[in-house]
């Protein structure tokens, strides 16, 4: 074997094969390349470019909401949203949450759902604060380079005007929850969308939610934008539709404004002429502007904790015994069965109640009301009247008569969540209900609207807009000239109606439970109610129901006011419909509005009151 | 001007070559620095670069004035200091940046230096004067052949400075050793049948996760060594099969003792669809930086992978990634044409010189070199697993930079030396 000599033959070949396999190598490399960079380019530069450009959605401003005359009721306004960009890094999200807690008011717990969140929707920027306020976003801008993928958006906001007088019917908006989500209603919704939860904005949801732009922004390798926060807008956001409604926005204000404070209740303003929703009113109320942007979560369970229920809408969801406001039903029934005439008086006058059996059965004003017509029982509320009438009517008659007129349904209000009306559709119903028979005085209760019958204030004015508009009722709507038709038929005959409606009248003259309350410039008709209710023995629900037009002419607006626990319809509910009526009216008429508008408001005031009879 | 240029580069080509390939470094390295998402770690440090590139120059100047004697003369107190180095750092040294937890680094002051890059050096210039004496020793005349035993002595002098940077742990520059000693065993005139069998305990590491392909592998071995049979002793023979019987055996105990992201490593390379957000994150967002540059790239500075920060170790490791990137597969040959001619330089002035010393030198520098490229370019486009090791003259890193320039110094010395 030959020594190993530089130079030399054997260090010759050593340096080709060293040369060879340098060569080799090299060509390998090159074909490594030449295959990533010449043959896969395409497959690459795609890549890369869905590396670094993300979809963003843009939210849709939702439409605005105008009432009868054009005042914005809702409307979207430019609102800072603050979102923190996602990242694959671990705990990135972690750590810029709690620096974020030095500036919004972040909890431990909260900062636990929001890192759910974004656990299960990682490439999505998660929101922390959908509705932040102008300096709390030039605070961030400062400290920007500490809270480097914390982002703030320029998002539309809900705002409302009158917000405490219309959240009930308004009802409000928030971001759209998991279990939304996998409803077929929101089928073509995502997360982080901002949706209608209640009254008008959940019922017109499809109108109002308008349709989502979309853009592309630039992100590097954590999921940052790093290109301009608004990105390559690819697709515009569409904005919802504007809406009008029949509402009187000046009205629900006053309403708002006269309702006592601590009371609750419901006030439904109707229009005769379409039954259109001139006001819908329910108290105690709460703030929709608050729900904008997510509600604080204490604020959230003040809210459902409060023994008042502020969320709670008593207008249309609520259901009491409608007390007196239902005689006119019992007396319809009557007069439709050819069983009492106008002015027939029942065997036994009124001396602050009357025995059934061995059971004393009272009227509300122990003095006792002497013998009355039918029309004079419906102006003093006689409830002994009303027991004799139903005692004729008798349980299984006037069962099937109320129920032809219906007491059980809907109003098919556009709201949604609208109580049916409960009534008992037959005899069963005590069995099923209660466990006993029923027995032939049951039919006494149900004659003063007590016992088994259960009406949202909204279903009473409904039926006192049928006998304003002499027997059928449109559903009451909310959206302007969205008019259903009529669909409800109390089935009352024209002379049968003026003999009800001649009671109503009566109500406020002279000796009327609704005297005090009548007003200067309407004709006011009306039926007081004080119902008797679980709630608490010792205090009744205070019911009103009015109609008031011109003097002379047809009733232009229903009024139906219901106060819990008030005690008295005539004194606490009679007031309220009045002013309400009163007000709208004014409006309509062009005569300047008064805050002194009843009789009894004269009377305690001490001015002078031309209208009243003595 | 011209010859005042060779005058001082002593191999005006070779040391063109990798001034080009320096500055264009310190190009690249200012290109990461530009991004959509500022970062003040990495847009100044361009600036660093070009300060160490001057050193590097003037180190260069220096040392391709030494006499190459003196060189020879302190290859093996270098030695011994870098293994001493080594040895200290594994016990004062501290990691930076992303490898904090590797002992790479020691610290003089605010000076931070790697001692493996020393130890390159110092272990190529040992090695080279080792196989030099053993060639010319007396009495080992030009009859004397080459026996296996004679790999022993090399690898020694190798092994020890490689397992102290395998303690670090550094595998990349550990692999840099391992090039050094195949390239200068290869230079050696070593039969080749000698490497295979000096390198089969590695592949039988490699093919013992599979029970059959290790058993094939073996009855092979057993095969090669039989017709071989006249040129081994039999203690040889035994020895061969011993070490990669044993290598094979125990391989899944030292699979376990690795750290879970070198499994990880390993387990990427061999499937970098693996996992895309951990371990293969690397190859596979290095992949797209290459691949999207396509034919000329998506121009200087404007990478959006790299922009974005899709790129992980732009400046150091995946520098390569970037300049596929903005420059494209011209870009990419360009560079790796750059690197072949640099190494073809070094195989010429090997054959060319009388000098043993100077030609195994020479040898080192190429078999460091060749590991660094193939291996650091290789991993980018998923040839060879992702190991941390640098591009000679074109990744950031001072010292490293620095010793190229040394290395490069001392091949157009010893080059020179007759």
């Amino acid at each position: 074997m030959n020594q190993f000599q530089v130079p030399g033959p054997e260090a010759s070949q050593r340096a080709r094969i060293a040369v060879v396999g340098l060569i080799a190598l090299f060509a390998v490399l090159t074909v490594a390349f030449f295959r990533l960079q010449v043959l896969e380019a395409n497959t690459y530069e795609l890549r890369s470019e869905s590396n670094r450009l993300r979809p963003f959605p843009i939210e849709a401003p939702r439409g605005a909401v105008f009432d009868r005359s054009g005042r914005v009721v809702a409307s979207s306004v430019p609102g800072y949203s603050l979102h923190v960009f996602p990242s694959s890094a671990s705990g990135v999200m972690e750590t810029t949450l709690e620096r974020l807690q030095s500036y919004v008011d972040l909890d431990d717990a909260r900062i636990e759902v929001l890192l759910e969140r974004a656990r299960r929707e990682p490439y999505q920027p998660l929101l922390v604060d959908g509705d932040a306020d102008f300096d709390l976003v030039s605070t961030l801008e400062e400290h920007r380079a500490e809270l480097p993928n914390v982002v703030v958006r320029m998002d539309p906001k809900r705002q409302y005007q009158a917000a405490r007088a219309v959240s009930h019917l308004m009802g409000y908006v928030g971001e759209v929850t998991a279990e939304e989500l996998e409803q077929e209603r929101y089928s073509e919704y995502s997360s982080g969308m901002t949706v209608g939860k209640e009254g008008v904005e959940r019922q017109y949801e499809a109108r109002l939610q308008g349709k989502r732009g979309l853009r592309y922004s630039e992100v590097d390798a954590l999921g940052r934008v790093v290109s301009s926060p608004f990105g390559q807008v690819v697709q515009a956001p569409e904005p919802g539709v504007d809406m009008q409604l029949n509402l009187d926005l000046d009205l629900m204000e006053w309403i708002h404004h006269i309702f006592p404070d601590s009371m609750r209740g419901a006030v439904v303003v109707l229009n005769v002429e379409d039954g259109g929703v001139l006001a819908l009113y329910s108290a105690p109320t709460f703030d929709p502007n608050s729900f904008v942007g997510g509600i604080e979560p204490d604020e959230w369970a003040s809210l459902n904790s409060d023994p008042d229920q502020p969320l709670f809408n008593r207008a249309v969801v609520g259901r009491y015994a409608p007390g007196s406001t239902w005689k006119l039903a019992v007396a319809a029934i009557g007069l439709q069965l050819g069983l009492v005439e106008a002015h027939e008086h029942m065997s036994r006058g009124c001396t602050g109640g009357m025995f059934v059996g061995n059971r004393l059965f009272r009227c509300w004003d122990e003095a006792g009301h002497g013998s009355l017509d039918l029309v004079e029982a419906i102006q003093h509320s006689c409830n002994v009247y009303f027991y004799q009438l139903g005692l004729r009517i008798g349980l299984e008659r006037l069962l099937a008569n109320a129920n032809e007129m219906g007491f059980a349904r809907q109003c098919g209000i556009d709201l949604p969540r609208e109580s049916p009306g409960v009534f008992p559709s037959d005899l069963g119903f005590w069995e099923e209900r209660f466990g006993y028979r029923a027995q032939e005085t049951e039919v006494l209760s149900l004659a003063i609207g007590q016992g088994p019958n259960d009406q949202t204030p909204l279903g009473i004015a409904q039926f006192y807009l049928a006998m304003a508009r002499g027997g059928q009722a449109p559903a009451p709507r909310i959206l302007q000239g969205d008019e259903a038709g009529d669909t409800w038929d109390i089935g009352i005959s024209p002379e049968h109606g003026e003999i009800l409606m001649e009671g109503l009248r009566r109500v406020f003259m002279p000796g009327g439970t609704g005297y005090m309350s009548s007003v200067e410039h309407w004709e006011l008709m009306g039926k007081s109610g004080t119902a008797q209710n679980a709630q608490d023995p010792d205090r009744s629900h205070a019911w009103f129901a009015a109609m008031a037009g011109p003097r002379g002419g047809q009733p232009e607006v229903v009024v139906v006011v219901l106060v819990e626990l008030g005690e008295s319809g005539s004194i606490v509910a009679a007031p309220l419909a009045a002013k309400s009526a009163d007000y709208f009216l004014r409006k309509r008429y062009g005569i300047p509005t008064d805050t002194i508008q009843t009789l009894g408001e004269h009377l305690l005031t001490g001015t002078p009151a031309p209208w009243a009879i003595w | 001007m011209r010859a005042l240029f060779s005058r001082w580069a002593l191999d005006s080509g070779f040391i063109l070559a990798l001034l080009a390939l320096s500055a264009f470094g310190v190009a690249m390295i200012y290109s990461t620095g530009q991004l959509n998402v500022p970062s003040p770690v990495v847009e100044g440090v361009w600036i660093r670069q070009l300060v160490w590139f001057a050193f590097g120059l003037t180190a260069f100047t220096i040392i391709s004035r030494i006499s190459s004697n003196w060189i020879e003369w302190a290859s093996v107190p270098a030695y011994v200091l870098a293994v001493v180095l080594l040895a200290v750092t594994l016990v004062v040294g501290t990691g930076r940046g992303t490898a904090a937890g590797v002992t790479s680094f020691l610290q003089f002051g605010g000076f931070q230096f790697q001692p493996a890059e020393v130890a390159k050096i110092a272990t190529i210039l040992a090695l080279a004067r080792l196989m030099a004496s053993r060639l010319e020793a007396p009495g080992h005349g030009s009859r004397r052949s080459w026996q296996l035993t004679d790999v022993i002595g090399p690898s020694a002098l190798v092994g020890l400075p490689l397992v102290l940077v395998l303690l670090q742990p550094d595998l990349g520059t550990a692999m840099a050793f391992v090039g050094i000693l195949m390239a200068v065993l290869f230079w050696s005139g070593i039969p080749l049948t000698y490497l295979f069998l000096l390198v089969s305990p590695a592949i039988a590491l490699v093919v013992s996760f599979n029970t059959w392909l290790f058993s094939a592998y073996m009855v092979a071995l057993i095969g090669l060594l039989y017709l071989r049979r006249s040129r081994l002793y039999t203690f040889e023979y035994v020895a061969v099969l011993v070490f990669n019987l044993a290598v094979g055996t125990v391989a899944r105990l030292l699979w376990d003792s690795l750290a879970p992201y070198q499994q990880n490593r390993v387990l990427v390379f061999l499937d970098p669809g693996l996992d895309p957000q951990q371990a293969g994150y690397h190859l596979v967002q290095s992949k797209v930086a290459i691949g999207s540059g396509g034919l000329t790239g998506k121009g200087f500075t404007l990478g959006t992978q790299k922009r974005f920060n899709f790129l992980p170790e732009q400046h150091t490791d995946f520098i390569f990634a970037v300049i596929g990137e903005e420059f494209g597969f011209v870009g990419t040959l360009l560079v790796l044409s750059g690197f072949s001619y640099v190494l073809f330089r070094l195989i010429r002035m090997a054959t060319g010189t009388g000098n043993h010393f100077a030609s195994f030198v020479l040898f080192g520098i190429f078999g460091a070199w060749i590991t660094h490229v193939f291996v650091n370019t290789g991993m980018t486009v998923g040839l060879v697993p992702v190991t941390g090791i640098p591009l000679p003259f074109i990744s950031y890193g001072g010292s490293f930079l620095l010793m190229c320039w040394v290395a490069a110094a001392l091949a157009v010395r010893v080059a020179r030396q007759n």
